[in-house]
C-alpha cells in the first residue's frame, strides 16, 4: 500500500498527493486505535503502574536514618570506622540532639527497627536509651560520651557506629544484598553468615518447582487439549466444563480439599490402605513436602495450560495430518513430524501463563507446602505483613518481577503475546 | 393529636439518632474470639452508647495494613486487637496511641488503679490487654499408649509417642520449649538463646524430630489435624483446644505443662481525629474494666488480665461448664509456665526468624 | 449417531478373555482388601468368564442380562461389605453389563474409521482412558467438597458415619449456617456486587483497547501490550500493598474533598482494584477473538452509510461477542476468588465471600466453605452452560454449522 508512485507524484482525489493523503489517514488511524486504547491505558498506568513502582522503589529508598539522625551522620563523615576506636564526643553530642529531637516525634523507635534489621539488639538499644536521653539537656549535661556508655553499654561499641555509618545513605543497595544473601558492611558487600541463607535457595526452589509443575500441565495438558480440539464441538464443549469447574472453584477450597486427599489419613492413603496396596503403617507421605505442592498447583493451573493449547490446536487443519499418512507416514511420525510442531506455539503460551502464575503463588504453598514446597512469595508475604521490612520485600520482588518480565519478553518474542487464548 | 405527636416523637428521636450515629470500626480476628468480644464488649456497649460497632476481621494483617494506612493518612480503624508482640511492633514504628493505665483506664472496683491491677501485663506503653491466652500441646488421648504425656518433652520422644506433631511454623516457642528439653532451666532459657550457640542448640534439638513435625501456620490447622488423627499431639492456643474438647467431643486432651503465656489486648493507631480518639479510648476504657473481662470468659477459655477480674469468672455461656479449670491461669494448669520474653524477641526476631526458616529449608 | 463401520459380533474367544482380564484386576483389589490378592484375581476372572459366557449364551437378552447382573453384583457387595459394599457392587455390576455387550456386540468398532488396525483402535481407547483419568484429577476436589460439605462435623474429615452412609453422619447444617449467619450473606452479596462491576468495568475498557490493539498500525504495540497484561505477572502481594496507597489516596480525595459516603467510596475503591486484576484476561481473550476477524465487514458497513458507533454494535460486537464474554467471565472469576487484594484495599464492610472464607480456614474450621464452595460450582455449571449456549447462538448467527 505504502509503494511510492512511479512516474510523478499520484494525486488522491481531493487534490493532494497519494503519498500524504495515505499519510494523513494512517495517522488518522493511529489516532483511532490509540484514542481506543487510551482509557485503559491511563486507568491502568495510573491505578497499577504507577503504585507498584512506587512500592519497588522502596527496595532502594533508606532516608530514615538521615531523617531521624541529621547531625550525627555528618559528624560520623569524620569518624574512621576502621579505626577500631569510638567516636570522639562531637559525634555524641550530635546523638543527643537529634535523639532528643526523634524522642519527641518518637521516630527513634522506629529507627531501631529499621536498624535492628542489620544488627540485633538495635531496637531494644533505641527504646531503652531513647527514654533515658530524653531527660538530659542539649548544653548543660554535656559531656555525653560516658553518659551515653552509662545508659546502654551498646553505644561504647565501635560496631554500633560502624552500623549507623554503613547504613546512613539515602538510597541503599542493602536490601538487594539482603535479597541474595548477602549484607552491606563497613568492609562491603559480604555474604550473610551460613546459618541465615535461604532467600537465594528460595529462589532457586521457586523457579525449580515452577518448571517442574509447568511441565507436569504440559505433560497432563496436551492429551486433554489434543483430544478436545479432535472431538466435535458439541462434546468438546461439554468436557470443556470439567476443565473449567475447578477452575472456577474457589483456589482456597481447592487447596484444603488437596489436604483431605492428601494427608496420611486422607482420602487417597485410606483407600490404599483399604485396598491393600499399602500398609497402615507406612502409609504415603505425599502432602507438607514438594509432593504436595506439585500436586496441589498443577491441578489448580492445568487449566491455564490446556486452555491455550486447545485454542492453538483448533487452528490446526486436520489435512495435514491426512496428507501426511497418505504420503505412508505412520501414526506416530504423522503426529510427531507433522501436527505436534503445529501445536508449539500452544505449549508455548501455555507454559509462560503457568509458569509466570507458578512463580507468583503463595497461598497453595503456604498450606500444603510443608518446610520443602514454599517459595519466594511466602518470604515476601511475611516481610511484608509480619517483619514489616519492607525493603527486603520490595527487592525480592523487583527481582522476582524482573525475572517474569525477561520471560516475558522472551515469550514475545518466540510466540507473541497476542497468540494466547483462553477458550471462549 | 395523639397519634400525631407520638409520630413527631419518632420522627425527631430518629432525627436525634440520626445527627449522634455514631460508628466505630473495631479490628479483631475473627471466629469464635471476634463473638466472644461482641457478645461481651460490643453488644452492652452499643445499647449503652448508641455507637455502632463494625467488626473487621483482619488482625492478622494489622501491622501491615496500619502502616500502610498511616502512611496513606487515611487509618479506618478505630480500634485494634493485636497480640502484645505486634502491640510493642507498632509502638516502635510510632503507629499506635501510648497509653496512660492510671488515667485512661478502669480502676478496680476496689478502687485499685489500673496500672496496678493488670500489674505486668502492661508490656508496652501502647498495649492495652485483655487476655492471656496460652500456647500449649493437644494429644489424642487414643494414639499415646496407656501413659498420656505429662511433661512437654514428649515432644521431642518420639520413641515414646510416635506419629508426626504439629508445631508452629516460627521459631517463637519452639526454640524455648526446644532448649527446655535439652536441658535448659526455666530461667536460663532466654540467656542462652541470646547465644549463636544456644540457638543451635535449639535448632539442634528441633532437628531430632524435623521428620515427624508438620508445621501450621494458621491457628485452625492443629485442632484439625488432631480431628484426623493426622497427628499425636500439637501446639495451639489453648482456646482452641477447649474447643476441640469440649464443643467437639473429640478424643483430644491438654498437656498445660510449660505452655507459654502470651497476651492479646487493644491498641489504638495513631492518626485518628481528637473525637475518634476519644470514642476509641471511651471504648476501651469500658471493654477492659473488672467485669467486661470476667464476662468474656463465659464464651471462650482464655484468662482475663485483670487479676480482679479472676475471682468474677463464672460459667460457659452455652456449655454451662465452670470455666475455671479450663482457663490457662488455672494454678491446677500452670504449676509450669513460661512467660513470652516480648524484649528479646523484639529484638531477636528478625535474626532468628532468618536462621529458623534456612533450617526449616534444609 | 450413525455407525461408520459396519460391525458384526465379535467372537466368544475374544470376549470372554477380555472380560475375564477386567474381572481379574476387580479382584485385585477386592482381594487384597480381604486378604489375599492372588486369590482375588482367580475368583475374579473365574467369576467373570462364567458370567459373561453366561449372559451372552444362556440369557441372551441383553437388558435382562444386564439388569440382572446389577441386581446380583450388588446384592454380592451388600453381604461382603454392607452399604459401600453394596454401591460398589452395582456399579461394577452395571460395568461389566455394560463392558461385555459392548465387547460382543462390536460396538466399539462401530464409530471409528473401518481402515482402523486392531492396534490403532486398542490406542484410541487407551488414550480415551488416559484422558479420562487426567479429568478425574481435575475434578477430584470438587468430588471431595460435595460430600464434605454435608459432613455433620465441624471438620474436614470423613468420619466413620460417613463411610457407612450412616445417615448420621450427614447434615444440613452447614448450609443452614451459610443462609443464616451474617457474615457469609453479607460476604455473599458483597461479592455479587462487587464482581459484576469491576467485570462491567474491565469487559468496557479492555474490549475498547482490545479493538484498539487489533488495529493495524499501533504505535508501540508491545509495550502497550505489556502495560496492559502486568496486572497479571506482579505478584499478588507486592500488587496488594502497592495498590492500598494509590486507592488510600483516592480515597481520602473522595471522601474529603468530595465528601461522598465511607462506605460508598470503600467499594469504589475495591471495584476498581478488581477490575484492574481483571484486565488482563479481557485483553487476552477480545485480542484472539479479533485475529480472526473478518474486516471486510466492517468495511462493508461503513461504505453502506453506518457510521462506526453503529458498526460497532451491529456489525462488531455481535461477532466478538463470545470473546467479550469469555473474558467477561474470566474477570469475573478473578473477583469473585480474589483474597489477597481485597484484604489489603477493602475494609469491614467490603468484606467479599473469599475473603469470609479465608478468615474462616485461619479462625475456625467450619465445613460451611465448603457448602459454599458446592452452591458456587453449581452456579458455575448454570453459568458455564449459559456460556456454551451463547457460543451456540453465535455460530448461528454466523451461519456456521453447528459442530
Amino acid at each position: 500500500m505504502s509503494d511510492t508512485a512511479q512516474d510523478g507524484p499520484m494525486l488522491a482525489a481531493d487534490g493532494t498527493t497519494l503519498k500524504q493523503s495515505l499519510a494523513r489517514s494512517l495517522r488518522r488511524e493511529k489516532m483511532r486505535a490509540l484514542l481506543l486504547i487510551a482509557p485503559l491505558l491511563i486507568f491502568i498506568f495510573l491505578s497499577f503502574v504507577v503504585p507498584i513502582v512506587s512500592m519497588l522503589f522502596r527496595s532502594i529508598e533508606n532516608s530514615i536514618l538521615q531523617d531521624t539522625l541529621p547531625e550525627t551522620v555528618v559528624a560520623l563523615e569524620n569518624w574512621d570506622d576502621q579505626s577500631g576506636e569510638l567516636p570522639d564526643e562531637e559525634v555524641y553530642a550530635a546523638f543527643v540532639r537529634d535523639m532528643l529531637v526523634a524522642v519527641d516525634a518518637k521516630t527513634h523507635t522506629r529507627l531501631g527497627t529499621r536498624l535492628n534489621y542489620e544488627e540485633t539488639g538495635m531496637s531494644s538499644m533505641f527504646r531503652r536509651s531513647g527514654r533515658q536521653i530524653s531527660r538530659l539537656d542539649p548544653v548543660e549535661d554535656a559531656p555525653f560520651k560516658d553518659k551515653l556508655i552509662d545508659i546502654h553499654d551498646g553505644w561504647g561499641d565501635v560496631n554500633t557506629w560502624a552500623v549507623i555509618k554503613t547504613h546512613a545513605v539515602p538510597y541503599t543497595n542493602g536490601y538487594f544484598l539482603n535479597a541474595v544473601d548477602m549484607q552491606r558492611t563497613p568492609e562491603g558487600a559480604q555474604a550473610q553468615p551460613e546459618s541465615k541463607q535461604i532467600l537465594v535457595k528460595l529462589f532457586g526452589r521457586t523457579l525449580y518447582m515452577s518448571l517442574v509443575i509447568t511441565g507436569f500441565c504440559i505433560l497432563l495438558g496436551y492429551p486433554i487439549a489434543f483430544l478436545l480440539a479432535n472431538l466435535p464441538m458439541r462434546s468438546a464443549n461439554l468436557l470443556m466444563i470439567l476443565v473449567l469447574l475447578p477452575f472456577w472453584t474457589s483456589l482456597l477450597v481447592r487447596t484444603s480439599a488437596w489436604k483431605v486427599m492428601l494427608q496420611q489419613q486422607g482420602v487417597i492413603n485410606d483407600t490404599l490402605v483399604w485396598l491393600g496396596l499399602v500398609d497402615d503403617a507406612a502409609r504415603l507421605i505425599i502432602i507438607n513436602n514438594q509432593i504436595g505442592t506439585i500436586v496441589a498447583m498443577t491441578h489448580i493451573l492445568l487449566p491455564f495450560m490446556i486452555l491455550p493449547m486447545y485454542s492453538v490446536m483448533q487452528t490446526i487443519p486436520p489435512t495435514y495430518v491426512r496428507a501426511a499418512k497418505s504420503l505412508g507416514a505412520t501414526n506416530w511420525t504423522a503426529f510427531w513430524r507433522v501436527y505436534f510442531p503445529q501445536s508449539i506455539p500452544g505449549i508455548g503460551a501455555g507454559s509462560i501463563l503457568v509458569f509466570i502464575l507458578a512463580i507468583g503463588y503463595y497461598i497453595t504453598p503456604e498450606i500444603v507446602g510443608g518446610t520443602q514446597g514454599v517459595f519466594i512469595s511466602n518470604r515476601i508475604a511475611y516481610h511484608i505483613s509480619s517483619s514489616l521490612n519492607w525493603g527486603l520485600a520490595a527487592a525480592l520482588g523487583t527481582i522476582l518481577l524482573g525475572a517474569v518480565l525477561i520471560l516475558y519478553w522472551a515469550y514475545d518474542r518466540i510466540v507473541g503475546i497476542d497468540n494466547v487464548k483462553l477458550g471462549g | 393529636m395523639k397519634l400525631s405527636t407520638s409520630i413527631l416523637a419518632i420522627a425527631a428521636a430518629s432525627v436525634a439518632g440520626m445527627a449522634t450515629a455514631q460508628e466505630m470500626t473495631i479490628v479483631s480476628w475473627g471466629g469464635a474470639y471476634t463473638e466472644s468480644q461482641k457478645r461481651a464488649y460490643h453488644d452492652p456497649y452499643s445499647t449503652n452508647t448508641g455507637v455502632t460497632i463494625i467488626n473487621d476481621d483482619s488482625a492478622a494483617e494489622a501491622v501491615a495494613k496500619l502502616r500502610a494506612m498511616n502512611e496513606a493518612g487515611n487509618v479506618t480503624w478505630d480500634v485494634v486487637d493485636v497480640v502484645a508482640a505486634d502491640a510493642i511492633r507498632l509502638c516502635d514504628e510510632g503507629l499506635a496511641l501510648e497509653i496512660n493505665a492510671d488515667e485512661q483506664l478502669a480502676p478496680a472496683p476496689d478502687g485499685t488503679p489500673a496500672s496496678e491491677d493488670f500489674g505486668d501485663l502492661i508490656v508496652s506503653d501502647c498495649f492495652i490487654p485483655q487476655i492471656v491466652y496460652s500456647t500449649t500441646f493437644g494429644y489424642r488421648t487414643d494414639l499415646v499408649g496407656d501413659t498420656p504425656p505429662t511433661d512437654v518433652c514428649a515432644v521431642f520422644d518420639t520413641e515414646a509417642y510416635p506419629g508426626m506433631r504439629s508445631l508452629e511454623k516460627r521459631p517463637i516457642n519452639n526454640m524455648e520449649w526446644a532448649l527446655i528439653c535439652d536441658g535448659v532451666a526455666f530461667e536460663d532459657v532466654y540467656d542462652v538463646l541470646e547465644t549463636e550457640e544456644g540457638q543451635e542448640q535449639a535448632l539442634a534439638k528441633l532437628d531430632t524430630i524435623k521428620d515427624s513435625v508438620i508445621w501450621w501456620s494458621a491457628g485452625a490447622d492443629t485442632p484439625q489435624l488432631l480431628a484426623d488423627g493426622e497427628v499425636v499431639m500439637g501446639s495451639t492456643y489453648n482456646g482452641r483446644l477447649f474447643s476441640l474438647i469440649e464443643e467437639q467431643n473429640q478424643p483430644v486432651a491438654m498437656l498445660w505443662d510449660a505452655q507459654v503465656f502470651d497476651l492479646d489486648g487493644w491498641i489504638i493507631p495513631t492518626g485518628l481525629s481528637e473525637e475518634r480518639t476519644q470514642r476509641a479510648l471511651d471504648y476501651v476504657y469500658f471493654a477492659t474494666d473488672t467485669q467486661r473481662l470476667a464476662d468474656q470468659a463465659k464464651y471462650i477459655s482464655y484468662g482475663p488480665a485483670r487479676a480482679s477480674s479472676a475471682p468474677l469468672v463464672g460459667t460457659h455461656a452455652d456449655l454451662g461448664i465452670e470455666m475455671a479449670p479450663h482457663m490457662p491461669t488455672d494454678p491446677e494448669n500452670s504449676k509450669r509456665t513460661f512467660l513470652y520474653n516480648y524484649e528479646f524477641w523484639a529484638d531477636y526476631r528478625d535474626d532468628i526468624d532468618a536462621k529458623f526458616q534456612a533450617w526449616l529449608s534444609q | 449417531m450413525a455407525a461408520l463401520t459396519p460391525v458384526e459380533r465379535a467372537p466368544l474367544s475374544f470376549v470372554v478373555p477380555v472380560v475375564a482380564l477386567a474381572g481379574a484386576i476387580l479382584g485385585l483389589f477386592v482381594g487384597t482388601a480381604n486378604g489375599s490378592g492372588l486369590m482375588g484375581i482367580l475368583i475374579g476372572a473365574a467369576l467373570l468368564a462364567v458370567v459373561s459366557w453366561a449372559m451372552i449364551v444362556v440369557i441372551k437378552n441383553e437388558r435382562v442380562a444386564r439388569w440382572g447382573l446389577v441386581i446380583a453384583f450388588a446384592i454380592l457387595g451388600f453381604v461382603l461389605g454392607s452399604v459401600p459394599g453394596g454401591l460398589i457392587g452395582l456399579i461394577s455390576g452395571w460395568f461389566f453389563g455394560w463392558f461385555t455387550f459392548w465387547l460382543f456386540e462390536s460396538r466399539y468398532r462401530m464409530r471409528l474409521l473401518p481402515y482402523l488396525t486392531p492396534r490403532q483402535v486398542l490406542w484410541h481407547y487407551a488414550f480415551r482412558v488416559i484422558c479420562g483419568a487426567i479429568f478425574v484429577f481435575l475434578i477430584t476436589p470438587i468430588l471431595v467438597v460435595i460430600p464434605l460439605s454435608f459432613n455433620a462435623q465441624d471438620f474436614f474429615t470423613f468420619t466413620p458415619e460417613m463411610l457407612r452412609f450412616d445417615p448420621e453422619g450427614y447434615s444440613l447444617k452447614h448450609y443452614e449456617d451459610f443462609f443464616t449467619n451474617n457474615e457469609w450473606q453479607r460476604s455473599f452479596k458483597n461479592s455479587l456486587l462487587i464482581a459484576p462491576i469491576a467485570t462491567i468495568i474491565s469487559v468496557t475498557l479492555g474490549t475498547l483497547a482490545a479493538i484498539g490493539l487489533s488495529q493495524a498500525h499501533v504505535p508501540g504495540k508491545r509495550a502497550i501490550m505489556a502495560i496492559l497484561i502486568s496486572p497479571m505477572i506482579v505478584p499478588l502481594i507486592i500488587s496488594a500493598t502497592g495498590m492500598f496507597f494509590f486507592y488510600s489516596n483516592i480515597g481520602n480525595f473522595l471522601e474529603g474533598t468530595l465528601g461522598m459516603n465511607k462506605t460508598f467510596v470503600g467499594y469504589v475503591k475495591v471495584i476498581l482494584a478488581h477490575a484492574v486484576l481483571g484486565v488482563p484476561f479481557v485483553i487476552i481473550t477480545v485480542t484472539a477473538t479479533l485475529v480472526g476477524f473478518d474486516r471486510s465487514l466492517t468495511r462493508a458497513a461503513a461504505n453502506m452509510g453506518a457510521d462506526p458507533v453503529k458498526t460497532f454494535f451491529k456489525i462488531q460486537m455481535p461477532l466478538i461477542l463470545p470473546g467479550v464474554i469469555a473474558g467477561g467471565l474470566f474477570a469475573f472469576i478473578t473477583s469473585f476468588d480474589e483474597v489477597v487484594v481485597v484484604l489489603f484495599v477493602g475494609s469491614a464492610s467490603q468484606k467479599t465471600l473469599p475473603w469470609q472464607m479465608f478468615t474462616g480456614l485461619r479462625e475456625q474450621i467450619s465445613p460451611t466453605i465448603l457448602a459454599v464452595a458446592t452452591i458456587l460450582v453449581v452456579i458455575s455449571i448454570a453459568l458455564l452452560t449459559t456460556l456454551e449456549l451463547l457460543r451456540r447462538r453465535s455460530e448461528r448467527l454466523r451461519g456456521m454449522s453447528p459442530g
